[in-house]
This record gives structure tokens, sequence and C-alpha cells, in this order.
């Protein structure tokens, strides 16, 4: 029983195949890794599980459903959430704001009742509310909940952006690059965190990442991806030493 | 800390009261021609914060405003007109006859109003609302002008480019700020609550915004429906000020006097639009005196009509020059100023 399956998805711009029969499986609480030289299709993969691009061929299951034609919105909905390569925050907005917006998916009370403030709409947004304290302190943000988003340290951005996937209560959370730009030291702080709120949330990762330190140290199974086509899928060890990753990544003389 | 919103809410009460005295005090005391520049300030704010909800706020830039004023206006000069002024200004080809002999009173005509501005507003916006920035500009502002167009042609519903004359003059102080005032509230009310948040996201960024599922689509005609809305009671309301309508009235222009207030008060600020919506109005006015004959000592000018908009024109780009967010950017007014510290985990939850 996987919880993410995707059927030999292929995504063509015009002549370009950017990823070509890309097959992944990932049970319920896995941690897995999916690597590539620049260029390899990781983040095409990432678009089309969720949703920003369609597939040109095959198709994706959220947990036997078939999510391939779904807008990202009904992604989130079901329960796969994601961070961006490039922080994409609320910048003008508060964190705790960006955190709130996150929980907006599942507010039930139409926009006329948010004006009026009727019982039932103040019910739900206390409930947002504490649940977005809740988890701003789970995550280590409580001392920045009323400062703006592009004010934060990049860290502390990089960890908003994963408050904020969070808050919208997800099965599976995709990471793209969630390392990039950290030194030695923040890059070990990530692996215990990604560990940790896998445990906590219940969650399954599916992650993108360079560094090799976290990827090796973090993941459960990996995928290698170079120039969209799958050339190796195992466990860390098996991987290091697959010659063929060897020379996507240093090349052959 | 309850006494703390305690006394913001009587705070809040107070500057109510003091505003309604205002009001009642310049109906005393102000001759006709100044009350029609404070009825102006007041249909301004509404209008003003129609279109910042929908570009300040959403992020939208829409150019159609001057069309679905039209509508509101038309729809409630119609509405509430005699049947014996409609026969009156028919004069070239007769009214239609399921609008010959209706006669509103000035409420439900507004709300009439509004609500086919929306209906307009939600056609308009289903097909063209995928698109962004200067092409969704262009976009709108093609489809008020097919508005405008279409109604200098309806010669037997709008009456064409002859207008219409000598609507009832309904629109009072009362009318124009006590909309002005139920529009703020709304605002107010609105961007506290999860909507307004979701509708910012938005404007921050729509991938982003989408990915933490939010339907893109529901969301952006949820806020130009309700522009739509509040534009047509703007322009009911402008209608029954002035007393004539006709298509020119609603070109360009007037969207770019609403589109003037909304970036001089700064986008995705309530209290930068009634700012600026008051300050425009007023110096539209009392610049006048530019157009006239003037005395310099030196040597003299026999009025130089235009004057006041070239010395508008200066004043604008000073302001922008200096506060390149508008008047307030994205900031409120508010009485944080008086209770300045930090705030706590309470004051979230609670709101205030």
């Amino acid at each position: 029983m996987y919880i993410l399956r995707t059927d030999n998805i292929t995504m063509k711009f015009g002549g370009l195949v950017a990823v070509s029969n890309f097959n992944l499986e990932i049970k319920q609480n896995e941690i897995v890794g999916l690597i590539g030289p620049n260029g390899a299709g990781k983040t095409t993969a990432f678009n089309m599980i969720t949703g920003q691009y369609t597939p040109t061929q095959g198709s994706i299951y959220f947990k036997n459903e078939d999510i391939t034609n779904y807008r990202p919105y009904e992604v989130t909905r079901l329960g796969i959430a994601r961070t961006f390569q490039n922080i994409k925050l609320f910048k003008q907005m508060t964190v705790l704001e960006n955190v709130l917006v996150g929980n907006h998916l599942r507010l039930m009370s139409p926009l006329l009742l948010s004006v009026l403030r009727t019982p039932r709409y103040r019910r739900e947004e206390k409930h947002m509310i504490e649940k977005s304290m809740n988890l701003l302190k789970d995550l280590g943000l409580d001392d920045v909940i009323h400062e703006k988003a592009y004010s934060l340290p990049y860290g502390k951005q990089r960890r908003l952006e994963i408050a904020r996937a969070l808050a919208t209560n997800p099965n599976i959370l995709l990471l793209d690059e969630p390392a990039a730009g950290m030194n030695p030291q923040e890059s070990i702080e990530l692996m215990h965190f990604i560990h940790d709120i896998r445990d906590r949330f219940d969650l399954t990762i599916f992650l993108i990442e360079h560094t090799m330190q976290v990827v090796m140290g973090v993941c459960e199974r990996i995928y290698v991806l170079d120039h969209g086509i799958t050339i190796a899928e195992g466990n860390p060890e098996h991987i290091q030493n697959n010659p063929k990753v060897i020379e996507a990544y240093l090349g052959v003389n | 800390m309850e006494s703390e919103r305690k006394k913001r809410k009587l705070l809040t009460l107070a500057a109510l009261l003091i505003s309604g005295g205002l009001l009642l005090l310049f109906t005393f005391i102000f001759d006709s021609y100044q009350l029609r520049i404070v009825n102006l300030c007041g249909i301004y704010i509404t209008l003003g914060l129609s279109l910042n909800l929908i570009y300040g706020f959403t992020g939208l830039f829409s150019l159609g405003h001057a069309g679905f004023m039209a509508v509101g206006a038309y729809t409630t000069a119609l509405l509430t007109m005699p049947p014996q002024l409609k026969e009156m200004n028919f004069f070239l080809e007769p009214i239609v006859p399921w609008l010959a002999n209706t006669e509103w009173s000035f409420l439900p005509a507004l709300l009439m109003g509004g609500t086919l501005a929306a209906v307009v507003g939600f056609l308009i916006g289903a097909p063209v609302l995928k698109l962004k920035d200067d092409y969704l500009a262009i976009a709108t502002l093609g489809f008020a002008e097919i508005i405008r167009i279409v109604f200098t042609n309806t010669q037997n519903i709008t009456n064409g480019p002859l207008g219409l004359k000598g609507l009832p003059p309904y629109t009072t102080i009362w009318w124009s700020w006590g909309i002005a005032f139920v529009s703020i509230l709304f605002m107010v009310y609105l961007f506290k609550g999860s909507y307004g948040r979701a509708f910012i996201a938005i404007r921050e960024d729509e991938v982003a915004a989408e990915t933490m599922g939010i339907n893109l689509f529901r969301h952006k005609i949820l806020s130009f429906t309700i522009g739509s809305f509040m534009a047509g009671v703007g322009g009911g309301l402008l209608a029954h000020l002035m007393g004539t309508i006709d298509p020119l009235m609603f070109r360009f222009m007037l969207t770019f006097n609403i589109l003037l207030v909304v970036v001089l008060g700064g986008m995705g600020s309530i209290s930068g639009s009634v700012i600026a919506a008051i300050v425009i109005t007023v110096l539209m006015e009392y610049l006048r005196f530019l157009d006239g004959p003037m005395n310099f000592g030196l040597f003299k000018t026999n009025g130089i009509p235009g004057m006041r908009m070239v010395i508008f024109s200066i004043m604008l780009m000073f302001v922008i020059l200096f506060f390149q967010r508008g008047l307030m950017g994205n900031r409120e007014l508010s009485w944080d100023f008086l209770f300045r510290k930090k705030k706590t985990l309470n004051d979230a939850v609670e709101g205030d």
C-alpha cells in the first residue's frame, strides 16, 4: 500500500522531455529523497505531483485516488503540501498571518459570516489561531510571530515555509531543496528537524536536495534523475556505490 | 487587556460620533456647493475602497471601474425616475415599456444598481481573471469601453448619448457618508478575517497561495464581484448627486481618478483610501482659483484654464517621490499609538 505513487509520468515542453517515465512509490512515514544534477527534472517532477503541471503522459495516485488532473489547491486539500526552491512566503504578512493562510482551506464559514463575525466564525477563527500558535511554538518561531515575513533571517524563512505547509494538515510533505543556502551546521540541524517533524506530525516526506550530507543522512530511499530519466533507486549505500550515479555526478574520462 | 479593548471601542465610538457631528454641522454652515464637495468625498471613499479591494488588496489590476459605475448609475437612475420624467427624457425614442412605469425608492434602487454591477463584474471577471497584471488591465479597460458604447447605443433603455437629466437629488450627506461608513466597516472586518488574509496572500504570491489550498478563481472572482457591487452603489450615488448622467461621464478618466485615490492613499490601506479620497476631492475643487486670473505683482495672467491640473500633477509627483508606496503604504491608522506596547499571545487570540 503506497501513499503516493506515480505511473510512468512524463513531462514534455515542446520537444524537450523534462521527465520521462518516472515511477515513484512512497510508503506511509517514509523519508524519500530525489537527487540529480542541475536540470535533471527534479522540480518538474514535484510540480507534476502538486498539480502545477499536468503530466503529458502517465498518472499520479495519492492514497489510490487518481490526482493526475487536479489543480494545485485540490491536491493540497487532499493532504499534499510543499515548499519551494526559492522561498515563496507572503512577504508583507506577519509570521502568524502566513501560517493562518495555511488554515484557510479548512474554513467552513462563507465570506459574509466572516465579515459579520458570527459566533460560528469566531469559533473557527479562534481554533485557527490557537492551532497556528502551537505550530509556531513547535517549530521554534514563537519569538517572531508578529514580525513581517520578509524581515526574518534566511533560516527562519525556510522554517516558516515548512510551518505554513504543515498548517494545511498534510499527510505528505514535499520539500524542494530545504538545505539550500545553509552552512554545514545548519544542515545537520535541518536533518534532525526533518526527522523530528516526521515523527511529531506523522508525515511522509519526499525531498529534493543537493547537499549529499543531508540526503544520505536523512533519506531512507533515494531516486536519482538525470536528464529526466531515472538512473537509480535504492537505499543510500546502494546509491553511493552505483556507477551510473557516480558517472552522472562526476562524469567519466 | 480587557480595559484596553474597552478603551479602543470607546475611542472608535467617539471618533464616529465626532465625524457624525461634523457632518451635521456641515449641513448647517455649508452652502450647496460646499455640501456637494462633502458628498463627493463620501462617494469617492466608497469608490476608492472598492478599487482598493480589487487592486490594492487582491492584486488584480483592473481598469474597468467606470464601466461598473455606469451600470450602477444607470440602473439606479432608471429605477428611481418618475414616469413623467422618463417621458420627458426619452423624446427621441420612447423608453421600453417594462421600464416606463417603474418608480422605486432610493435604497432598493441603489442595491439593485450594485447587484447588476456585480453580475456584470462576475460575467466579465469569469473569463478575464486568468490574465495577470497589464493584460488584465487592458482586458478590463476594453470591457468598460464596451459597456459605455452599449449604453450609448441602446437608445430606448439608456436614452443613448442624450443621457438622463433631472434625476431626483436623493443623494444627501447621510446617504453618501452612511454608505461610506458601511464600506469602511465592511473592509475593516473583511481584512480582519480569514478571507481578507486569503485575498492578500493572492496578491503577495499567487503560486504559493494556490499551494496553500486557496481556490484562486473563486477568491479572485469574489473580490472582483464585491468590488463591482460597491462601484455600482457608488455610481448610483454619484448619479443622484450630479442629477445628470450620460455615457461620456464614464470614460477612462473616471477610473483614473479612483485609481489615483488608491495609489496615492496606499495600495492595501483602508485608511489611506479614506484620506486620499477626501484630500483629492477637496483639492480638485479648491485649486480651481489657479484657473482664474492671477496677479503676481510683476506680471498678471488672465486665467489659464487647466492650470490647477498642472499644479495638481506637480503635487502628485512630489507625493510619489517622497512616499513611493502612497501616503499610508499598507499600514492602517489605529489607536496603537496610544497603547504602544508589545503584542502578546493573548492579543492575537482574542483579537481587538
